[in-house]
């Protein structure tokens, strides 16, 4: 979330799409209706009326996977209709910037494809720069060439009929909704988005996000109290996870992992720092080597120095333009190439995209950790259904971890809280604390090491020191994570003792004498204490629900991200009943401001030299409304899902996504179009289950209220196949076969799609063979395909092709 | 001194955080269950199961509306089931906080009767014949605590609190509630501790959502019948 849990309740208009917010973050709705109880309105787009749907004033059906349709036709409407802020726009983001002529859209491909390797040339897309080598802009966006005249023209093709004939929603709730949530353009609204993985679980999923991004930025929407892209993280410490490196791709506080072509720890910053030439812009990017310097610092301690290049070539590199997400993972596993998997506090049997493939997979391993708080599907996987214990060879290890509340630690929330937690009981029999098995594990792999063999300097000289009394220590591991002063230094201005915490990022140095384990997080825990166990719940003077002394918040206590955008330029607030912060005339009052400079007009309207653009982390100081940073394009465009259907996009002649992954193993099977699975098929949680409902399936209370997986679907789908209510049916994709019991309900209806009738069918994914010991409830991701977004890998399991059938 | 529930239907998600805690504070078994073709589960309340929310699906003026009703004892404040118990070791109102307490000495008392007394349709007998329902978290209450299911309500659904603060709060909210759903009520506010509020016909959400007035005549019929057969005193009984 760019903005907070509580900071829901300042919106003037909550859309709700991508996400059921009402039953998979049921804690949220204390704030959704808490803003609707002060007038805003709340808006529900999702393929099936939902328990978020039926709280909401504006519901809308839609087929699953077209949302870019409906927030692009979103977009036509609010330049259309002139709602979006201007002024806002012109300065904050780079609607102003002229992109090269080398950039071009035709058919649904951007220039510089190569359908040989599924990817783009994106230095088609470059801006133009002027002679200093900053980007040239024409603040009246009327260049024909400036990215608001080339946003306009791109989406000028999404109109509402065509939308509705993708979408299947009907023109006239297209027409409330853009109304509806385009009136928060005006100076001093506020809209606000809250999705989750019914947007990201998409082979155009980033894109999803980034189309909304780019409304929120139109219609001035970021960076102020009730606006926002907030992304609802779906565990409790997701974020956290995320944070630190839980992605391949990604080191600590979002830092790069290193390419093979990455050869030295210069080259690496090199590649990876930004550099802008504009004295206006922060480019807080340019800070990169202080932070990746200070990570490998705290990885080796004194054994990283300038003369090993701080130990940069003991970490792994991944080669270039290779992937290693999930889906690759097991694509590997599948093929024979990986041999050992630890499943830590997951069940990809039941949670993975294509369960079934992934199952298959696990026969090839030699061995597999399951650590979890239960037996699960993936640790039980070879006397699953289907299996033949006596010829599979794979060794499993159960490792029993320590719940939640049997262990210290700090949880950091879809908000960016991070929030410190005190034990409550005692881990239960030989469980342990995940710190604990992994620092017992990092020191027996240490002794093996010590024995010799090959490329042993990253595991020898990888500093492990965070037990206490033989226990591991969380404070130990959280200062870590923070940071300290190796040496006595003197940095900008102020003097620090070797030893001591670093106070905040601003100090981190590249030079060897500061360590953090994450530069996001420095400023947690400092001299001054735990920040995150804070518990103070008074407001700041602002008063819309910072609450900046209760927990800690990254980055630096910021509560809003990109809170100068809040302001006009002459650092006045927006919106003057609801300010995140404001300009005093010396100095900024409210939220930790993002930057402490001055605004960007002197008082008598003066540009002053001193400020800087109000985005900080964009290389240019300004948000992007072109992305050239995105594998699939710069702007978002409507792509079919893998499998879906119709016989065409009817908005390009680009069909699917062009840059998306596919597999090719024999179990990788996509059908599009065929008549053998003709409903739309999509897959959710339910409040009464946790994901794949290890922990809740455990419980009898919630395995009371949601006993069995089940299909909900339309009464005219169930007339067609003569499916009665409560029924068992089975559903059948061509990957695999889920038996289920048929909800047949009003709110799901069939959509009226290019000129045909559209059924779909919703499951949750919560169950798996093992509970309920009928054996017969299982994962819906049996269904599912493997293939994904394109920039993150995450499977597309919110629309596929699927059949049902009375058993 | 007397307390009250509100239960604001508009503001519910059905959650149901509040069956799970109620579950939880009585440490009342879960029930086998199996999906019926709808998310509402159980079926019904039962001796186990005091606290329920009911989920239907109702088209008003061609608008789709997904109606959740927590259900719950009332808590009458002059309650047909005690009245026709008559047995104060087996149904008393608390006199601290209101709470229509059941001890386990219902078993001896007439079950079918009790049932057919309550307007509302919520006591139910278990195996041993017992009756059982919600308590009002009555030792909760009584040690300053709100009822579970308050407790968990994140978004102000369930309210409890002081009588007079619980009438207070519905009539704002009514108020408030109009303004979108006009038919919105506040039902039985006169005769239970137990206040909901609708934003359509009660009759939508749970046949037994409002006291049927043919309801208070068979209470009426049970009370006389108790009238002409005295010395009933389960007490005298057992000692």
């Amino acid at each position: 979330m760019t903005n907070h849990w509580i900071d829901i309740k300042n919106s003037d208009c909550i859309l709700i799409m991508g996400s059921n917010a009402a039953e998979n973050h049921p804690i949220s709705f204390k704030y959704v209706t808490e803003a609707q109880q002060k007038g805003a309105q709340l808006i529900s787009v999702d393929p099936r009326f939902t328990r978020t749907s039926a709280k909401a004033d504006i519901y809308a059906p839609m087929r699953s996977g077209t949302d870019i349709a409906i927030l692009g036709g979103m977009l036509k409407y609010i330049i259309d209709n002139k709602l979006y802020f201007e002024e806002y726009v012109a300065n904050y983001t780079n609607a102003a910037f002229i992109v090269g002529k080398d950039f071009k859209f035709k058919d649904g491909l951007f220039s510089g494809y190569d359908p040989k390797t599924k990817t783009y040339d994106k230095s088609k897309w470059a801006f133009e720069m002027d002679k200093n080598g900053v980007p040239k802009m024409d603040r009246s966006l009327k260049h024909s060439r400036c990215v608001f005249q080339l946003l306009k023209k791109h989406y000028s093709r999404y109109n509402t009929k065509l939308v509705s004939e993708i979408s299947g929603t009907p023109e006239a709730l297209l027409l409330e909704i853009y109304k509806t949530y385009g009136a928060t353009g005006a100076k001093g609204k506020a809209g606000t988005i809250m999705y989750a993985m019914g947007w990201t679980q998409h082979t155009v999923g980033t894109q999803n996000i980034r189309t909304m991004a780019m409304i929120q930025l139109l219609l001035g929407n970021m960076g102020v109290a009730g606006g926002g892209v907030n992304a609802l993280r779906g565990e409790s410490n997701v974020q956290g996870s995320t944070d630190h490196c839980l992605l391949w791709h990604i080191w600590p506080g979002y830092l790069k992992t290193p390419r093979a072509s990455n050869v030295s720890l210069e080259a690496y910053n090199k590649k990876w720092t930004p550099k802008s030439n504009d004295p206006l812009s922060a480019n807080w990017w340019q800070n990169y080597p202080k932070y990746s310097v200070s990570m490998l610092k705290s990885f080796f301690g004194e054994r990283a120095a300038a003369n090993n290049d701080f130990g940069y070539d003991w970490l792994p590199k991944v080669d270039d333009g290779k992937h290693y997400s999930w889906l690759d993972l097991f694509d590997e596993m599948y093929k024979g190439t990986i041999k050992g998997f630890f499943a830590w506090g997951q069940n990809p049997a039941c949670s993975g995209a294509h369960a079934g493939k992934n199952r298959e997979a696990m026969k090839n391993l030699d061995w597999m950790v399951n650590v979890n708080i239960f037996d699960n599907e993936t640790g039980s996987f070879w006397r699953g259904p289907g299996m033949r214990p006596s010829s599979i060879k794979t060794e499993v290890f159960f490792l029993p971890a320590a719940v939640s509340v049997e262990k210290e630690g700090s949880i950091t929330n879809s908000g960016r809280w991070m929030q410190w937690r005190y034990q409550g009981p005692k881990p239960l029999g030989n469980s342990l604390p995940d710190g604990q098995i992994i620092m017992e594990l990092g020191e027996r792999i240490k002794t093996e090491y010590a024995k010799g063999g090959e490329f042993v300097e990253p595991i020898l000289n990888l500093k492990w020191d965070y037990l206490t009394n033989r226990e591991y220590d969380p404070h130990k591991v959280a200062k870590e994570i923070n940071g300290y002063f190796l040496k006595d230094v003197t940095v900008r201005g102020k003097s620090f003792k070797k030893g001591t915490l670093v106070p905040s990022f601003a100090y981190l140095l590249a030079d060897g004498s500061t360590s953090s384990g994450n530069w996001l997080y420095c400023n947690s825990y400092t001299e001054k204490g735990n920040m995150a166990a804070r518990r103070s719940q008074k407001d700041a003077v602002t008063g819309i629900g910072l609450y900046p002394q209760f927990s800690w918040c990254w980055p630096v206590n910021r509560r809003i991200i990109y809170n100068r955008a809040s302001v006009d330029l002459k650092g006045k607030p927006w919106d003057r009943k609801d300010p995140v912060i404001y300009w005093t005339g010396d100095k900024w009052i409210g939220d930790v401001p993002d930057g402490g400079w001055p605004p960007l007009l002197t008082e008598d309207g003066k540009p002053n030299p001193k400020s800087k653009h109000a985005f900080i982390m964009r290389k240019h100081g300004h948000a992007q409304i072109f992305g050239p940073g995105r594998a699939d394009g710069p702007f978002p465009e409507h792509y079919e899902p893998m499998e879906c259907p119709v016989e065409k996009n009817y908005m390009s002649a680009t069909y699917t996504n062009p840059t998306a992954p596919t597999y090719g193993t024999k179990a990788d099977i996509y059908k599009t179009c065929d008549p053998r699975y003709p409903y739309v098929g999509t897959t959710y949680r339910v409040v009464e289950h946790w994901q794949t409902g290890v922990m809740t399936r455990n419980q009898p209370w919630l395995l009371e209220m949601q006993p069995q997986v089940f299909v909900e679907i339309s009464e005219q789908l169930a007339r067609l196949k003569s499916i009665k209510n409560g029924e068992r049916v089975l559903a059948t994709s061509a990957r695999g076969k889920l038996e289920c019991t048929a909800i047949v309900t009003k709110r799901m209806q069939p959509l009226q799609v290019a000129g045909t009738t559209i059924h779909q069918v919703g499951f949750p994914w919560c169950y798996g063979w093992r509970l309920p010991v009928t054996g017969k409830e299982e994962s819906a991701n049996l269904l599912t395909p493997s293939t994904g977004d394109p920039n993150t890998r995450i499977p597309e399991t919110k629309a596929f092709m699927v059949n049902v059938i009375k058993l | 001194m007397s307390k009250s529930f509100f239960i604001d239907t508009t503001l519910c998600t059905a959650c149901r955080g509040c069956q799970v805690a109620c579950k939880q504070w009585h440490a009342l078994p879960a029930e086998e269950t199996e999906n019926r073709g709808t998310y509402q589960n159980p079926a019904d309340l039962s001796f186990d199961t005091y606290k329920l929310v009911r989920m239907r699906e109702q088209v008003i003026d061609g608008k789709l509306r997904w109606l959740f009703f927590p259900d719950q004892c009332r808590h009458c404040l002059e309650g047909p089931c005690q009245d026709v118990a008559g047995e104060p070791s087996a149904i008393y109102t608390s006199e601290s906080t209101g709470a229509v307490i059941y001890t386990a000495n219902t078993r001896q008392l007439d079950a079918a009767e009790i049932i057919e007394a309550c307007p509302y349709n919520i006591p139910r007998k278990g195996a041993d014949g017992t009756l059982a329902k919600c308590d009002m978290c009555n030792d909760r209450v009584e040690n300053g605590l709100q009822p579970a299911c308050v407790k968990v309500c994140p978004t102000g659904a369930m309210n409890f609190g002081e009588r007079d603060d619980m009438l207070a709060l519905a009539q704002s909210r009514l108020t408030e509630v109009k303004k979108k759903f006009p038919k919105a009520m506040i039902l039985d506010p006169d005769d239970v501790r137990t206040i909901y509020m609708v934003g359509f016909e009660p009759n939508l959400y749970h046949e037994s959502a409002v006291a049927s007035a043919a309801h208070f005549g068979i209470t009426r019929q049970a009370a006389l019948r108790r009238m002409f057969r005295p010395f009933r005193n389960i007490a005298s009984q057992l000692s």
